[in-house]
C-alpha cells in the first residue's frame, strides 16, 4: 500500500515536470505578458523595470529553472497580474468549484443510477426508451448552450433561480459552503445541473449497459433460484456488482467535471478556478496557469488512489498489493 | 402420484431472427426419488426444460402451451409470490459452470444465508449451524473458515459443492442438476456423484440430472429421457436405453459414448450437425442424419411404445438386436 501510493507520487512529480515544461514553452510562443500588463504610454525605464521586476528578462531557460528552485521551497510564483502568490489565488477560488463539481456529481449519481437501473431492467418500455432518447440529448448538446438554455428558462423567463454569481455562504461545524444558506442553494443549482447533465447521461448510460450485462449471468439466475425476492436480487447481486464499473468511472469522471467546470463557471459567472484560469489565459499569467494545473494533477492523483482504493473494496478479488500501479 | 408431471412443454424464444422452439412437446413424469437422467446434444433443449420448470424463463421466452404439475398444482399460471415460495425451498436447481453461479462480490456465508431466509426467520446462530452442516455433509472440510471466503478462493469442484449444498439447504422434494460436473475432472466428478446420490437416497429427493455424458447418467439414473430438438425422442428405464435403444440417435449416441472410466467426452462423434433451432426440418429433425430415414420420415414421428414402458418417437425403431450398436 505505501509503495503504491510512492509510486503514484513519483508519477505525479513526473507529469509535473513534464506540464510545466510545456507551460513555460507554449506561454513563451503565444506572446509577451508584458505588452499586455504595462499601459501603452509608460517609458522605457518603467517598462524595463516592471520585466525586471517580473523576472522576464532572463532568457527562458533561466526562468525555468528559478522557477525549478522557487518550487522547492514551495513557492509557486506570484501572479503578474494580481501580484498575488499564484498557489494562494487557485486556492482560495479552489472550494466554490469543489462545491460546484460535488453537487453535479451528486447530481448525476442520484439521478443517473435510478433511471440506468429502470432502462436497464426494462429495456423495451416505454419509459425506458424515453430515458435513453433523453440521454442522447445529455450527450449531444453543447454544454454551453445547455447552460444559457438553464439560464432562459428558470432565472428570465420562470425567474425561479439567480442567473449567475455564487450567493451567500452559510456555515456548519466550522466549514463554510454555499450548501449551507438558501441563498447559496439557489445560486448553485442551475450551474450544477448545467454541469450534471452531459455525466447524467454518461451515468445512464453507463449504468444501464452494467445492468443489461449482470443481469443475463449465470450468479444472478442462480440467486433468483434460490427463491430470493426481486428487489434482493436486484438491490444487492445486481446493484454491487455494477458498483465495480461504476464507482471507477465516476471516480476517473470527477476530475473532467472539474476541467468541464471552465465553461459552466463562465457561464454563471461562478468565481471558481475554472474562471480564474480562463481570465489568467488571457492575461498570460504564467505563474496562476502553472499554479493551476499543479493543483488539478495533484487532484486527478488523488482521485486515482481513491477510485483504486474503493476498487479494492468493492471488489474482493483485487487486492492493491498485487496491482501494479 | 407422480410428484412432478410434465405434459406437452413448449418453451419458445421469441427472437428478432424468428422464433426458437427450444422445448417442444415435452412430458415425462418423475416420481419422489426417482432420478431422471436427460441426455442429447448441445442445444437439444435440456436447460431450458429445467428453467421452464423453476419458472426462469426470460423474455424473449415464454412457455407457450403444456403443463408442469408438481405435487398436485401447475406451475404455468402460479403467480410469481408462489412460484418464488418453491424456488429453492421445494425445487432447487445446480446450474453447469460452478465458475459463475456464485457472486463474486458476496462472501459464501451471505450467500448461504440468505437463501436460508428467502423462506422463513433465521436466528443468526441457526443459520450458520444449518450452513456449516450442510457443507459437512458435501464434503467441504473446515466449514467455519469458508463460509467467511469468497468464491474466487475456492477451486471450481469446491464451488460446485457450495452450490450444491446451498440446492440441499432446504431439502427440496426435487433437484434439477444441469451437467453439475460437466466441468470438473474425473475424480472430481466421480466424488461428487457419490456423494450427491448417497444424499438424495437419504432423503428420498427426485432429481433431474443433465448431461451430455451417457456414461455418467447410466451409473446414476433411474430412468433416462434422450433429447433431440426440443423433444425427447426415446424415454424409458435406464436398462432399457442404455442397453437396447429404439431409437436411431440413441444408438448413435452410444456407439460413441467414451467408456465408464474415461474421460466424459462430448457427443459429437455422430455424423452430421446439430440442426439449427431456427429452421429444424419438417417431419423428423433427425432425418438428415438419420441412415434408416425415409419417405415417411417427412412427417413427423408419433411417440409410441413398442417395448414395455419405453416410448420413441421414431418410424422406423431398431427392434432387433442386429440393429442395435452404433448403427446409425
Ligand atoms: N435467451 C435465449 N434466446 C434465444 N434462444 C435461446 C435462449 N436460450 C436458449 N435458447 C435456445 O434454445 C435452444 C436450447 O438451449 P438449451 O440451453 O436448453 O440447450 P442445452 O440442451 O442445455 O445445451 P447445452 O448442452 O449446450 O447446455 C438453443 O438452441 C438455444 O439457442
Ligand atoms: S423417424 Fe425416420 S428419420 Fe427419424 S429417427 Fe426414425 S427413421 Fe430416422
Ligand atoms: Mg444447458
Amino acid at each position: 500500500m505505501t509503495v503504491f501510493i510512492i509510486r503514484r507520487l513519483l508519477q505525479s512529480v513526473l507529469v509535473v515536470a513534464v506540464m510545466t515544461v510545456l507551460v513555460f514553452a507554449g506561454v513563451y510562443a503565444i506572446g509577451n505578458p508584458v505588452e499586455i500588463l504595462i499601459s501603452q504610454d509608460a517609458t522605457e525605464a518603467e517598462r524595463a523595470a516592471a520585466i525586471a521586476r517580473l523576472g522576464l528578462d532572463k532568457s527562458l531557460p533561466e526562468q525555468y529553472l528559478a522557477f525549478l528552485g522557487n518550487l522547492l521551497k514551495g513557492d509557486l510564483g506570484t501572479s503578474f497580474v494580481f501580484g498575488e502568490p499564484a498557489l494562494q489565488l487557485v486556492l482560495e477560488r479552489f472550494p466554490a468549484t469543489m462545491e460546484l463539481a460535488i453537487c453535479a456529481m451528486i447530481i448525476a449519481i442520484f439521478i443517473g443510477v435510478p433511471l440506468g437501473l429502470y432502462a436497464g431492467l426494462r429495456p423495451d418500455s416505454w419509459g425506458g426508451r424515453t430515458i435513453m432518447t433523453g440521454s442522447i440529448f445529455g450527450f449531444s448538446l453543447p454544454n454551453f448552450w445547455q447552460g444559457l438554455m438553464l439560464i432562459m428558462l428558470f432565472a428570465v423567463i420562470l425567474q425561479w433561480l439567480p442567473a449567475g454569481g455564487r450567493g451567500e455562504r452559510g456555515e456548519f461545524l466550522g466549514i463554510e459552503s454555499s450548501f449551507f444558506s438558501w441563498d447559496g442553494l439557489s445560486h448553485l443549482i442551475l450551474p450544477a445541473i448545467n454541469l450534471a447533465l452531459f455525466k447524467t447521461s454518461l451515468v445512464i448510460r453507463l449504468t444501464r449497459a452494467s445492468v443489461r450485462e449482470t443481469i443475463n449471468l449465470d450468479y444472478v439466475k442462480f440467486a433468483r433460484a434460490k427463491g430470493l425476492k426481486s428487489s434482493r436480487v436486484i438491490g444487492l447481486h445486481v446493484l454491487k456488482n455494477i458498483m465495480i464499473p461504476l464507482v471507477t468511472i465516476i471516480g476517473l469522471e470527477f476530475g473532467s467535471v472539474i476541467a468541464f467546470a471552465v465553461v459552466t463557471e463562465t457561464v454563471f459567472a461562478w468565481p471558481g478556478m475554472g474562471k480564474l484560469i480562463i481570465d489568467s489565459i488571457f492575461q498570460l499569467d504564467r505563474p496562476v496557469i502553472v499554479a493551476y494545473l499543479i493543483v488539478i494533477v495533484f487532484l486527478f492523483i488523488t482521485i486515482n488512489l481513491v477510485v483504486d482504493i474503493l476498487y479494492a473494496i468493492l471488489d474482493p478479488r483485487v487486492r492493491l498489493s498485487d496491482q501494479k500501479a | 402420484m407422480s410428484l412432478l408431471s410434465i405434459e406437452n412443454l413448449r418453451t419458445h424464444f421469441f427472437t428478432k431472427a424468428g422464433v426458437v422452439k427450444s422445448v417442444d412437446g415435452v412430458s415425462f413424469d418423475l416420481k419422489r426419488g426417482e432420478i431422471l437422467g436427460i441426455v442429447g446434444e448441445s442445444g437439444s433443449g435440456k436447460s431450458v426444460t429445467g428453467f421452464s420448470i423453476m419458472g426462469l424463463v426470460d423474455p424473449p421466452g415464454r412457455i407457450v402451451n403444456g403443463s408442469i404439475r408438481f405435487d398436485g398444482k401447475d406451475l404455468v399460471d402460479m403467480p410469481e409470490p408462489d412460484m418464488r415460495a418453491l424456488r429453492g425451498r421445494r425445487i432447487a436447481m445446480i446450474f453447469q459452470d460452478p465458475m459463475m453461479t456464485l457472486n463474486p462480490v458476496l462472501r459464501v456465508d451471505t450467500q448461504m444465508i440468505e437463501a436460508l431466509r428467502a423462506h422463513g426467520k433465521w436466528t443468526d446462530e441457526d443459520a450458520r449451524q444449518r450452513c456449516r452442516d450442510v457443507l459437512g455433509q458435501v464434503g467441504i472440510p473446515s466449514p467455519d473458515e469458508r463460509l467467511k471466503s469468497y468464491p474466487h478462493q475456492f477451486s471450481g469442484g469446491m464451488r460446485q459443492r457450495v452450490a450444491i449444498a446451498i440446492a440441499l439447504l432446504h431439502q427440496p422434494d426435487l433437484i434439477i442438476a444441469d451437467e453439475p460436473t460437466t466441468a470438473l475432472d474425473v475424480t472430481i466428478q466421480a466424488q461428487i456423484l457419490f456423494e450427491v446420490q448417497k444424499l438424495v437416497a437419504e432423503h428420498n429427493t427426485a432429481m433431474i440430472w443433465v448431461t451430455h455424458d451417457l456414461a455418467v447418467v447410466a451409473g446414476l439414473a433411474d430412468r433416462v429421457a434422450v433429447m433431440y430438438a426440443g423433444r425427447i425422442v426415446e424415454m424409458g428405464t435406464t436398462e432399457q436405453v442404455v442397453n437396447r435403444p429404439l431409437h436411431p440417435y440413441t444408438a448413435g449416441l452410444i456407439g460413441s459414448a467414451p467408456s465408464r472410466n474415461a474421460r466424459g467426452t462430448r457427443l459429437t462423434q455422430i455424423q452430421g450437425m446439430a440442426p439449427l433451432p431456427m429452421n429444424l426440418p419438417v417431419g423428423c429433425a433427425f432425418r438428415p442424419r438419420c441412415q434408416r430415414a425415409s419417405e415417411a420420415c417427412s412427417a413427423a414421428p408419433d411417440p409410441s411404445v413398442p417395448e414395455d414402458s419405453q416410448m420413441v418417437r421414431c418410424h422406423y425403431p431398431l427392434r432387433d438386436n442386429h440393429d442395435r450398436g452404433g448403427d446409425a
